[in-house]
């Protein structure tokens, strides 16, 4: 105990939460990192011109086809790595990029790989009317889209969206190969200073649920909330009715 | 039918003579789809203030018709002049401006599901023509009383008729102020007893003297409101006429087909 001469179980709790922060943040950052990427790609997936839909084609693949921890190392050794030798040589002094920000890129990236087909999805459950409708009316392509259809596919798309928010946080436990003094990484810490595995492996647990919880409830209570007047009605009059037959 | 009767004792209005050039032409479009002919060279012509139908068995090239004339499909050969000008060739920007100028209202209605019936008459004008909230909403709101649905303003799509979305997306169309309207089949997605209330719309507008085409089976509701009758088949125009000739001749199609279609329906 000579590392932390006022070690107690107290202050080891309080030392692992205050990295819940870093968590959060990593995980709000590579959503709209992800959010960014995704509704562009999934429009141009649905409406883009052929060479877009094959560009953004391989950009799924690639990502949806390799685990996260190795695309982890990918990132900060390969073009981490490689941008901290161009920026010294450019700058003329040492240069190290926060493994926070690799981890960060990465998720986001991956997320934006992952988002793009939950927003595919969303945009073509919606009727192709409307879009039609809105061109119609004078509408740009562009503006077609931000002011008919991304309103509408964006709500279709929060169930799916919390799916991704709760897979996300847990793909964040990774980033403590890196590093990233998270959650993760600062259980490992206090596991190897206390040799007490299970004890901060169930706190570990408890954390991630919690804020799995937490997310999963804002989201609905946002699903709720952008929820369209009689939209949906009908199918939930007769899941009710099913369900107070059996 | 009982709600048809009611539209009836309207004058045909009589169309515009004294114009040269008619408000849109078609001329000899072709289009494909899939590989598949579904245009084969049509041409048609309205001058404003005409009152047109086109009727024909389904996939013979109607509803591609309506949506090459609002280059909502590019035509693959031919032209489109509205008022002299031709679409084709247009820029992105310009096709924008042609398309507000053309009303067009869709079978199954395509009401923005997201937004009130006031915000979807409102919407284009603040989105599109850059009119301010207040102007764009007193608008919808005159466009809605138009169509008899000032009091329903608030609803959503969802939380309306058929009949009752059908006229709000014509109060939507109308609320651009387009020079001609397109109707692709305005009735045929509703129950019998609402198509009433769609087709006392369409003739009012027809009384106020409004451009239009329309694509139909009503053909009780054509013979007596429409200024010529176009008959499509196999992605031409077969026949077409003023709607009395071309039923009062037996030998014709569009009297055979008008036929067939009575002894389905029931209708007149």
């Amino acid at each position: 105990m000579s590392l932390l001469p006022d070690f107690s179980f107290y202050n080891a709790v309080i030392y692992i939460i205050k990295g819940t922060g870093l968590t959060v943040s990593l995980i709000i950052g590579s959503m709209l990192i992800g959010l960014t990427l995704g509704l562009p790609m999934a429009a141009i997936q649905v409406y883009g011109p052929r060479w877009g839909r094959f560009l953004v084609g391989l950009y799924v693949w690639f990502f949806r086809g390799i685990p996260i921890l190795v695309l982890l190392f990918l990132f900060y050794f390969g073009i981490f790595g490689l941008a901290e030798r161009l920026l010294g040589q450019i700058l003329e002094r040492r240069i190290n990029l926060p493994p926070f920000l690799a981890t960060l890129v990465t998720l986001g990236l991956t997320s934006g790989a992952y988002q793009s087909q939950i927003f595919r999805g969303a945009i073509l459950s919606l009727h192709l009317g409307q879009y039609k409708a809105a061109l119609s009316l004078g509408f740009t392509r562009v503006g077609a889209l931000s002011h008919i259809i991304l309103p509408q596919a964006l709500r279709v798309a929060i169930p799916a969206w919390a799916n991704e928010y709760s897979i996300l946080l847990k793909d964040s436990a990774l980033a403590y190969v890196l590093g990233t003094t998270e959650i993760m990484a600062r259980i490992k810490q206090m596991v190897w200073i206390t040799h007490l595995h299970v004890p901060f492996y169930i706190l570990a647990g408890l954390i991630y649920y919690f804020l799995t919880w937490l997310g999963i409830r804002a989201l609905k209570r946002l699903e709720t909330k952008t929820r369209i007047p009689g939209l949906g009605m009908e199918m939930e009059a007769e899941i009710a009715k099913n369900d107070q037959s059996v | 039918m009982t709600n048809q009767s009611s539209v009836l004792p309207f004058e045909r209005p009589k169309a515009a003579q004294a114009e040269t050039r008619p408000l849109m032409e078609a001329r000899n479009i072709t289009k494909y789809l899939g590989g598949k002919l579904i245009l084969d060279q049509v041409s048609l012509s309205l001058n404003k203030g005409e009152f047109k139908v086109l009727i024909g068995p389904s996939g013979s090239g109607k509803s591609t018709l309506l949506q090459c004339l609002h280059f909502l499909l590019i035509p693959d050969k031919g032209d489109v002049l509205l008022e002299g000008k031709s679409a084709m060739d247009m820029s992105h920007k310009n096709i924008c401006a042609f398309r507000q100028e053309i009303g067009m209202i869709f079978q199954d209605f395509n009401l923005f599901d997201h937004l009130t019936a006031k915000d979807n008459v409102a919407i284009a004008l603040r989105k599109v023509k850059k009119w301010s909230k207040d102007q764009a909403l007193s608008k919808a709101r005159d466009e809605l009383d138009k169509v008899g649905l000032a009091d329903k303003a608030e609803l959503y799509p969802a939380q309306l008729s058929g009949g009752q979305k059908q006229r709000v997306s014509i109060a939507r169309a109308m609320a651009m102020e387009p020079k001609l309207m397109l109707l692709d089949e305005p009735t045929s997605a509703l129950d019998p007893e609402l198509i009433g209330e769609v087709l006392n719309v369409v003739a009012n507008l027809a009384k106020g003297g409004m451009t239009m085409l329309m694509v139909t089976h009503q053909i009780g509701f054509a013979r007596h409101l429409v200024h010529e009758i176009n008959f499509m088949e196999n992605g031409r125009v077969i026949e077409s006429g003023h709607p009395e000739s071309l039923l009062a001749n037996p030998a014709s199609r569009t009297a055979m087909f008008c036929a067939r279609l009575s002894e389905l329906t029931g209708n007149q």
